[in-house]
């Protein structure tokens, strides 16, 4: 940045080098995904980013009752260290820069991966890339956790203690805000956060690093960031995570190295804004988000990933990632942003948003700290959230935040992206799961059992002891063969399970005309049934998105129902027993991965067993065609991102079961 | 007319059917006779009273088997978490369980979120677990009457009964005119409970349960405290029991025993006796409001004039009982 002149240099001498450019990647087999990573990596793709399927993120194997239907789903299954050789096959690790989406499991996944390294011959010191492992935003938002929070905390803590020498150049933590803006945070509270959690993981991490270590450790903590579509607002959101990060480093940790205090953050731009309607507008919205975390060098993303356009419609084809690959190269090597210092520097407009947020952030983090830290406060940080989201969709519902093609300018041509014979997504094979359940049985078959059984002791063991580092015994068992299922159960068997709070108990209500008019109606069809609406929302499944059925569990509340609302991760027996023994008039189902074709005729098979004679509805990323199959399985009513408007829905249930329980006069 | 009169004759044949399957403690009839219960129409109310005339105490032979436990507290003091690990210790025992969630949160909708089932661990496919949350609604302090007779309604199927509330001060009061049992739950750190005791608001419980154990020192304070609060009120018999209900689960077993022990030194007949009476106010003044208990001549009037009746009569009785009376005086 020199210049002679001595003022401001215009032009950077040397054009920066281009982030590392990703896709989010990966389904059905190991072999599959793997022929998908080489084929990106020849479109111009700069590293890897590998998407798990739930069981795999949750720790079950395929052939456990909870995976029916989600394997391979929303990623690649990886059960043992056979599927991570294929998975990796051709792929120089020493080179490579992979990014691994997981959290619960992540000490397996990353033991997987220095497991095959090794047996390449790839020395591990030399492996590069990330693991996300963040696991209070899994409490928050995104609800793949295993552990309690207690445990959790410790297997992160142990992760990071141990590759900070023993593969320095891994990042062992990705700290989330991404999934938090999912959830509906605002700004402030992404911020806020995504800080207190690094804080409770920093605080963690301490006692086990001696003081010489533990600047390296600050210095290797990277994040994981979203950038929606207030992009001059989100951009500066970045610059205040940059200053509040390095304001941390010094003043809690004593930090003083530079390298170390640097704010080093990926990205994946927002999905929560992208449409079902219209969803060719998505790449716009995409290309403007991109720009929030390109544009300004001082708080340039290192590794960006885009989403594709038709998320919102289902699982993106090749072709969908493709398209947003290209986003990113056309932005670092057509466009000249790469090319010129920080632009907003001196801009007062930047440092004035910057600064009325970091002040925010100040503040929300105290009310954290008070809570007692990050972990202590995840019941708070929940509500705040929801209640933010459902403050967000109720703006959206009533105008005052216009969507183009959503709640405005909705008069459109048919889109002839959508025209093909796949409608425009990708459909996974459904017999994937039988093969996935096949192979690992004739995998537990054909390995050393003893030696299995010895490591999951060695595990069992080190796990009972605090003192002790959990990852020497779980590298020991992903070299002996044992599986993604027994890892974690063993685990399970000796840190307990944990089902993270839902923050709707004590959201506060809402209210407006629309809702008051469909309360008179529950009312009256209450009085018509002797009883008041009772209705059942549930997550079938291991998908943990769970703000839509949040939002839909609290506006049925507020419409004067009385709703049971479990959480996530329910078995369609438990949902069964649930609705049976609860007396519910109906039940709604949400389900955002891609699995109902699998998990709701089984919903509704468990129903019919228990003798519940009571109409399903369910609601989620549901395909037209999909739609349709289920109304004839048995299903009353379907709704999808399109149906927005939530009272409308609410409304639409409420005819639903007067209709079916004899009180359609009242209605 | 005929239609309607054959199937008002059939829904009590449906009522006095599920009556008789509870009797001989068929669980899978409880779901529908809570439904029945919690209908508040002309039709509900006239199964509700076939129903609970099939499950009287003349009916049984006697009072209903389980022990019926309430458990109470603060919100958040952990009453859940420990029921998850109760009803796994029952069970261990052979014993089966249902759990009533009275939520206590009253809003301007009407509606509820229920929350406290997601709290309660237990095998869906395991029918020794029954699990039914209900909205306290909009009455203000005690349980609502359908409350009441669902417990009445699981007794005979089921060996142990618990209701949880939440609330420190009254809460216990209604769950004691209800149960057998009542276990207050403290958190270590709040000092609420251990005021209202001292300050003689709330009434000496059965049992006194300091959850979240696993936090060391905070729980041993609490214990001390309590205790010596229970001796300077005279009441150290009374157990305190400290728990922790997140893995490995402590202090469980000990409880199990306390409720145990109480169970076994409680006047079954005559808690029950009363809990039936004091149901029969609730409903009656439900039904009635203020002006049929003036037209009683008051509370105290009415609990004289049904502690006059049968022991054994069902709560549908005893409102008949009270609605006569209040007819002749008023
Ligand atoms: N450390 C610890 N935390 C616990 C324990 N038991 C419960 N908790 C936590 O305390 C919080 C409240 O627990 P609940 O079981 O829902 O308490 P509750 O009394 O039923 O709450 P309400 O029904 O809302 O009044 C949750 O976050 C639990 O995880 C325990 O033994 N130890
Ligand atoms: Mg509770």
């Amino acid at each position: 940045m020199s210049d002679a002149g001595g003022g401001r240099a215009t032009r950077l001498e040397e054009r920066d080098r281009p982030w590392v450019m990703r896709t989010y990647a990966g389904h059905s087999t190991a072999r599959e995904s793997n022929a998908l990573y080489r084929k990106n990596l020849e479109k111009g793709q700069t590293g890897l980013s590998v998407a798990f399927d739930l069981p795999t993120q949750t720790g079950y194997d395929p052939d456990d009752e909870l995976s029916r239907g989600e394997v391979g789903k929303v990623g690649v299954s990886i059960a043992h260290k056979g599927d991570m050789h294929t998975l990796l096959d051709g792929i120089p690790l020493d080179e490579m820069n992979t990014s691994m989406t997981i959290n619960a499991t992540a000490a397996w996944l990353l033991a997987l991966y220095m497991t095959v390294a090794e047996e390449n011959d790839v020395p591990v010191e030399r492996l590069q890339g990330t693991t996300q492992n963040d696991i209070i935003k899994e409490f928050l938002s995104r609800g793949t956790y295993a552990f309690p929070p207690g445990p959790s905390m410790r297997l992160i803590a142990d992760m990071i203690a141990f590759t900070v020498d023993a593969v320095p150049k891994w990042n062992p933590i990705n700290i989330c805000s991404y999934h938090l803006q999912e959830a509906g945070a605002t700004p402030v509270q992404e911020i806020a956060y995504a800080l207190s959690t690094a804080q409770a993981v920093l605080d963690a991490v301490r006692p086990q690093v001696d003081d010489e270590t533990f600047p390296r450790v600050f210095g290797r903590m990277s994040f994981f960031v979203n950038a929606g579509i207030r992009f001059i607002e989100e951009h500066a959101k970045l610059r205040a995570m940059g200053q509040l990060w390095r304001e941390l480093g010094r003043e809690r940790y004593g930090v003083d190295d530079e390298r170390f205090l640097r704010f080093r953050y990926g990205v994946q731009v927002n999905s929560l804004g992208l449409t079902e309607s219209q969803p060719e507008n998505n790449v716009i919205r995409i290309v403007l988000e991109a720009l929030a975390v390109a544009m300004g060098r001082d708080a340039r993303a290192r590794a960006i990933q885009l989403p594709a356009w038709n998320e919102a419609l289902g699982l993106p084809r090749p072709w969908d990632q493709q398209w947003s690959l290209r986003i990113q190269q056309i932005l670092a090597l057509e466009t000249d942003i790469l090319e010129y210092p920080d632009i907003f520097e001196g801009s007062n407009v930047m440092e004035g948003l910057v600064a009325e947020l970091v002040e925010g952030a100040r503040e929300e983090m105290a009310v954290v700290a008070e809570h007692g830290g990050a972990v202590e406060a995840v019941d708070y940080m929940k509500t705040q959230l929801v209640e933010s989201h459902r403050a967000r969709l109720a703006k959206i519902e009533s105008g005052e935040q216009t969507v183009v093609g959503q709640n405005a300018f909705t008069t459109t041509e048919p889109s002839p992206l959508q025209q093909g014979e796949d409608g425009g997504i990708l459909t996974v094979d459904p017999n994937v799961e039988r093969d996935q359940i096949e192979a690992v049985r004739h995998w537990r078959e054909q390995r050393d059992e003893p030696a299995v059984r010895a490591a999951l002791d060695e595990l069992r063991g080190a796990a009972e002891d605090d003192g002790v580092n959990v990852m020497p015994a779980t590298l020991a068992a992903a070299r002996a063969g044992a599986t993604t299922g027994e890892w974690a159960g063993t685990l399970r068997e000796v840190f307990g399970e944990y089902r993270a709070p839902t923050g709707v108990d004590s959201a506060a209500g809402a209210d407006d005309a629309a809702l008051e008019e469909v309360r008179e109606k529950v009312e009256r069809v209450s009085e018509a049934l002797g009883r008041r609406l009772k209705v059942l929302v549930g997550k079938p499944g291991l998908d943990g998105h769970s703000n839509g059925a949040e939002q839909i569990a609290l506006r049925a509340r507020d419409a004067g129902m009385d709703v049971v609302y479990e959480g996530i991760r329910l078995t369609p027996s438990r949902i069964a027993a649930t609705a049976v023994q609860e007396g519910v008039h109906v039940v709604g189902l949400s389900i955002l991965s891609g699995s109902h074709r699998e998990l709701i005729p089984e919903v509704l098979r468990e129903l019919r067993e228990a003798g519940a004679d009571v109409p399903v509805v369910v609601g989620g990323i549901i395909p037209a065609a999909d739609a349709e199959w289920l109304r004839e399985a048995g299903v009353a009513r379907v709704y999808t991102p399109k149906d927005f408007e939530l009272t409308k829905s609410i409304d639409d249930i409420v005819d639903l079961v007067a209709e079916r329980h004899g009180a359609a006069a009242a209605a | 007319m005929r239609d309607r009169r054959s199937a008002a004759a059939r829904t009590a044949v449906d009522a006095a059917e599920l009556g008789r399957r509870l009797r001989e403690g068929d669980r899978t009839a409880a779901p529908a006779a809570l439904n029945a219960i919690e209908d508040r129409s002309q039709a509900g109310r006239d199964r509700a009273r076939a129903l609970l005339h099939e499950i009287s105490p003349a009916a049984l032979g006697g009072e209903a088997r389980a022990h019926l436990i309430g458990v109470t507290g603060p919100p958040g003091a952990g009453k859940s978490s420990l029921l998850s690990a109760l009803v796994a210790a029952w069970r261990e025992r052979g014993r089966s369980v249902a759990v009533l969630a009275v939520d206590p949160s009253s809003r301007r909708s009407g509606g509820a979120l229920l929350g406290d089932r997601a709290r309660i661990e237990h095998d869906p496919r395991d029918d020794g677990v029954l699990i039914r949350s209900t909205a306290a609604g909009s009455r203000l302090g005690g349980l609502a009457p359908p409350t009441r007779e669902a417990v009445q309604v699981l007794a005979p199927a089921y060996e142990v009964v618990v209701v949880e509330t939440v609330g420190v001060g009254q809460s216990e009061t209604d769950v004691a005119e209800v149960c057998d049992t009542v276990a207050v739950v403290v958190q270590p750190g709040s000092g609420d409970v251990l005021q209202f005791l001292k300050a003689g608001i709330m009434e000496i419980p059965d049992v006194l349960v300091i959850t979240k154990g696993d936090l060391g020192d905070v729980a041993r304070r609490a214990r001390r405290d309590l205790a010596s609060a229970l001796r300077a009120l005279g009441a150290r018999e009374t157990p305190v029991v400290t728990v922790s209900s997140i893995p490995p689960p402590t202090g469980i077993d000990e409880l199990v025993q306390a409720l145990d022990a109480h169970r076994g030194v409680v006047d079954v007949k005559a808690a029950r006796t009363s809990a039936r009476r004091l149901a029969a106010l609730a409903e009656f003044a439900t039904e009635h409001g203020e002006s049929g208990l003036r037209a009683l001549g008051g509370r105290r009037e009415a609990l004289l004039l049904l502690e006059a009746q049968d022991a054994g009569l069902e709560v549908p009785r005893l409102v008949e009982a009270l609605e006569r009376a209040a007819r002749q005086d008023g």
